[in-house]
């Protein structure tokens, strides 16, 4: 590669910017569009010509991911035409990424996924710029996210999508328009997948559609412990049970293979044990690392479609999803025919993140349970997941998760909830994870 | 550890890189995508295409092939990420293709920079391809031709638009294309043949349930809910006439029934089976009745007439189809839900099932063997198959691929046996079917129009003259709306027509906006569209698209038209 043609080029696209005007002959397929205006354009919101490119090429935008996802979205954001792009992730490349993660090659594994995917678009789109950090989302403030216009998520973990989401919807400034950052997330699952757009504080936000992403329910502990029927329980047990048992000290590592290969020989005898089929060393990572399957196709759907309203907004070159009161969530599902669902989620009224006041949500509980039943509950919950909760009342603390303070209120965690709370008494939960409150009403049932 | 297997051998490095896409289509899928020879015949700005070879390549397409005679342009440079500023004035075939197979060294590729009129010509030209891609705009003889070879060698044809914000695609199917493993959703849909219980199965409903009255609490909350489900239905027998609850008045009632008899004096307040009993009555107390599409399969000509040389799926087909009209049920399919109970019960019961699936699989196998014979067949389908036709019997699938629509500049379209449906549905709300009269009136605009009459490529709407070709092009699509409407021979409502002739100009007018151009997000999307379609044709599990799709970008909605 000829490093000096490279250089020259870059500061001829620079120029773009600058008084002296290069040719546009390369964007001739997208100025289509932004010189243009088509049939559903807003002409007050779009004005054709040098304006519309001037705002698309001046929209600093976000990237959090650079795995299946965020390697679609970085290309697709660098073709729309969007020239400052920054992108998270803080994980390194696995060789089990390269069936869809195309900007990585067999000899990038072990590399931050962040760093060799901007270099990647980078050199493969002229006058591009992308600027990597490799690191957690959390590791950033709030004057971080204000210097974007608008962030494009693809994650795997819903934890930071809702950390994002709330701290978006908590830099809305009602006095200034330009605090509130367009939010576009997509996830995939094998062959179906969803696209959807926030706008903080006006929207639907996350956190108003956790409930849409139920996590699957964990086996009971007894159910491992004495009576399993599935090898996935076997694995389980392996990997709860067993593994503290025998080996407490090593750190359970499941990209080890060692590690895999003891879970799975335990599971296998276990299994035999209880005469049940089907323990596979395949079956065994997937449901130790919760592998979620995913093809290339489906990270193409998801991304592209994240990106076009990307596009759509930072250009209104025409209606994007997530405008007020109309459709801002997409469902596409390829597993049986072609079939796409796409709709308004609703902005609710008692979101902890974005609702209207403090709206305590109610939230049923068997008034039999124990605190720490009612505890562990809670990661499953639907309109919860929280994992590492703490837990007052308005007057008391019923549990912490600072581990000083817990051996006080340990004896609560074998108490009925009927004696710690009163029906239609408020419960404040707040998880390190989350920087809100989640505000909740008993209501027993039965 | 003594009591530990033998070392294991670990995933291969095959496995591991392909391991997030083995978790859906398997190891038989696998190799059938190896298998796979795919061509792109690429045109217009080319990204679609492109970008759905990417997505095939990545999980490891035996091997590809790109005919495209463009020159890359700069224009190219700001759309396709598959080729860079080095290759201005070079083959975009040739380039793109190296660029590729850079993505998978598993995956073989190459490249034709022959003009598509004369490389045509060769008659043997398209043989080597197993699935062939088109992208528009293709003059209208060639995609005549592509439809006749894909007719003639039983080979899936593509033919895909991507312009703006729109994107469309069809697939062109052999005449019966048979799915075994669609993949249904196992929740929803399991048969465990409640209402019609074996002998083995009452007999193990009966022995779990003696005594339940005055069975020991920790046994009592233990119960299967199956072995409950089968105990109450008997009950329920005896005062209603021997009768099993045939509506939902009667199966609400028979849930209640079961929900009374859960013993709520313990410290949970309620047993945790007899809630998954109540949960499962509306859902499994169906009589277990095949779908009228799998019957239909068993009436359909080629699985009446089983002959030497038909395809293995038929002969099962005919086999399991003997079996229905024997016992008026299809074979039991053998998997049993996970449900609170204790090991050995759970694995008792699952055994129940598998051994009442063995004996009905044995019997299709005697059938399908006597076809055999009967045939002449030379070869013996493998057991496994049959097997696994039997598991999924309720739920295959047979798509009757055909011709999609080849817009002809001097003939109008002919919609057939579609034509009355299409009209229908022409004026459902949302409806996209305006989108695709667009597109076929975009096709003939293009098969209409010579770029300088140079004779060579295709003129497509909007490239100079937006004003001139949005007059033309919304000309065109009322004349193919109106002839569709004639066609069908449909009356639609005088205003609910000038509404819906308002959107057919509404989308001719944002493709004229396009000028032929390719958006990159668009191509992006229905490249992953495509993809997705094409692995599932190959690999022959879920349910392709039968056999047109639309897709809006401005409103991100989809529609799929059986042209
Ligand atoms: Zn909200």
């Amino acid at each position: 590669m000829d490093n000096k043609v490279e250089d020259s080029t870059q500061e001829d696209v620079k120029g773009i910017a600058g008084p002296e005007v290069v040719s546009r002959a390369r964007w001739k397929y997208l100025d289509n569009f932004l010189t243009r205006p088509g049939p559903f354009t807003d002409p007050e919101a779009f004005d054709p010509g040098e304006a519309a490119i001037a705002g698309l090429e001046r929209n600093k935008i976000l990237v959090i991911g650079a795995g299946g996802l965020g390697c679609e979205i970085l290309k697709n954001l660098a073709l729309s035409g969007f020239k400052d792009i920054h992108v998270i992730d803080m994980d390194t490349i696995d060789v089990s990424n390269l069936n869809r993660q195309f900007l990585f090659r067999a000899a990038d594994v072990g590399s931050y996924k962040a760093e060799v995917a901007a270099k990647f678009v980078e050199k493969r789109v002229k006058g591009v710029k992308i600027t990597p950090y490799c690191g957690k989302i959390q590791d950033k403030d709030e004057d971080y996210y204000m210097q974007f216009g608008m962030i494009v998520c693809g994650l795997d973990s819903i934890e930071a999508r809702r950390w994002i989401n709330a701290t978006l919807v908590g830099m809305v400034d009602e006095t200034n328009p330009d605090s509130m950052k367009p939010l576009i997330d997509g996830g995939t699952e094998g062959f179906k997948g969803q696209a959807r757009v926030v706008l903080p504080s006006m929207t639907s936000c996350i956190e108003c559609q956790l409930d849409m992403h139920a996590p699957r329910a964990a086996v009971p502990l007894c159910t491992l412990a004495t009576i399993p029927r599935q090898p996935q329980h076997c694995i389980e047990w392996a990997h709860i049970i067993a593994w503290e048992e025998h080996r407490k000290d090593d750190t359970l590592d499941t990209d080890d293979p060692e590690h895999i290969t003891w879970l799975y020989q335990r599971a296998l005898s276990r299994a035999k044990e209880f005469n049940i089929e089907g323990v596979t060393y395949s079956m065994t990572q997937g449901v130790v690392k919760n592998i979620i399957p995913a093809i290339a196709s489906t990270n193409a759907i998801v991304a592209a479609s994240c990106c076009n309203e990307a596009f759509k907004i930072a250009t209104n070159t025409n209606p994007f999803l997530g405008y007020p009161e109309k459709d801002n969530y997409m469902m596409y599902t390829g597993d049986d025919s072609v079939y796409t669902y796409t709709f308004e989620h609703q902005k609710k009224d008692d979101c902890p993140v974005c609702g209207s006041g403090n709206i305590a949500r109610p939230l049923t509980i068997n008034p039999n349970t124990t605190l720490q039943d009612f505890i562990d509950g809670l990661a499953e919950r639907p309109e919860a997941q929280l994992k590492n909760p703490a837990i007052r009342t308005g007057e008391k603390s019923l549990w912490m998760q600072l581990a000083s303070l817990q051996e006080q209120l340990r004896p609560n965690l074998d108490k009925k909830m009927t004696e710690l709370v009163e029906e239609g008494e408020e419960l404040t939960i707040t998880d390190k994870s989350f920087p809100t409150q989640f505000k909740y009403k008993v209501v027993f049932s039965k | 550890m003594a009591d530990l297997p033998p070392p294991v051998q670990g995933p291969t490095a095959k496995e591991k890189k392909y391991d997030r896409q083995l978790r859906l289509w398997g190891a038989n899928g696998q190799i059938a995508l190896e298998n796979a020879h795919i061509l792109l015949l690429n045109s217009g700005p080319g990204v679609v295409g492109i970008e759905t070879l990417k997505n095939l390549v990545l999980p490891g397409i035996g091997n590809f092939t790109i005919q495209d005679s463009s020159i890359v342009s700069d224009a190219d440079l700001g759309v396709n990420f598959f080729l860079e500023e080095e290759h201005l004035g070079g083959y975009r075939a040739e380039l793109a293709c190296n660029l590729l197979k850079e993505l998978n060294p598993d995956v073989d590729g190459h490249f034709i920079t022959e003009p598509i009129e004369t490389w045509l010509l060769n008659p043997d030209a398209l043989r080597p391809y197993t699935l062939i891609l088109a992208t528009a705009p293709l003059r209208p003889e060639i995609l005549a031709r592509l439809s006749d070879h894909a007719s003639a060698a039983s080979v899936p044809l593509f033919h895909i638009h991507s312009v703006g914000f729109y994107s469309h695609f069809s697939v062109h199917l052999p005449p019966a294309y048979p799915i075994v493993d669609t993949h249904p959703d196992l929740e929803t849909t399991q048969d465990l043949r409640l209402l019609q219980p074996w002998p083995e199965l009452v007999h193990f409903a009966q022995e779990k349930t003696a005594n339940i009255d005055s069975m020991a609490p920790e046994d009592h909350g233990h119960i299967p809910y199956i072995a409950l489900l089968v105990h109450f239905l008997e009950e329920w027998k005896k005062s209603h006439a021997g009768k099993v609850p045939e509506n939902y008045k009667e199966k609400t009632e028979f849930r209640t029934m079961v929900s009374k008899a859960a013993r709520t004096n313990n410290p949970e307040g309620g047993e945790e089976n007899f809630d998954e009993a109540v949960a499962a009555v509306l859902k499994s107390l169906n009589p277990p009745q095949p779908s009228s599409a799998v019957k239909e399969v068993f009436k359909t000509k080629e699985c009446l007439l089983v002959r030497e040389d038909s395809p293995s799926f038929w002969v099962i087909a005919n086999a399991i189809g003997l079996f229905y009209t024997k016992y008026n049920v299809l074979p039991v399919p053998g998997s049993v839900p996970d449900m609170k109970a204790r090991s050995a019960d759970y694995i008792q019961l699952q055994n129940v099932y598998k051994s009442k699936a063995r004996k009905d699989l044995a019997e299709v196998v005697e059938s399908v063997r006597f076809l055999e014979r009967n045939a002449n067949r030379t070869t013996v389908i493998d057991e496994k198959d049959i097997e696994a036709f039997c598991k999924n019997a309720a739920h295959i699938k047979l798509v009757r691929g055909r011709p999609f629509l080849v817009v002809l500049p001097s003939e109008k379209i002919k919609w057939g046996d579609r034509a009355k449906t299409i009209a229908q549905s022409l004026t459902f709300p949302d409806s996209l079917i305006p989108l695709y009269i667009a597109f076929l009136a975009w096709d003939k605009f293009t098969a209409t129009h010579e770029k300088d009459g140079l004779g060579g490529a295709p003129h497509v709407p909007g490239t100079s003259d937006p004003d001139t070709d949005a007059t033309k092009l919304t000309g065109i699509a009322f004349t193919i709306a109106d002839d569709l409407v004639k066609e069908a021979g449909a009356s639609i409502d005088k205003d609910e027509y000038a509404a819906i002739k308002t959107q057919i100009g509404e989308f001719a007018n944002e493709l004229v906006r396009a000028g032929g151009a390719e958006l990159h997000n668009i191509g992006a999307l229905t490249g992953g569209m495509v993809s997705q379609e094409v692995i599932k044709v190959i690999t022959e599990q879920y349910v392709p698209v039968d056999n047109t799709c639309v897709f809006d970008g401005i409103r991100s909605k989809s529609m799929v038209i059986n042209v």
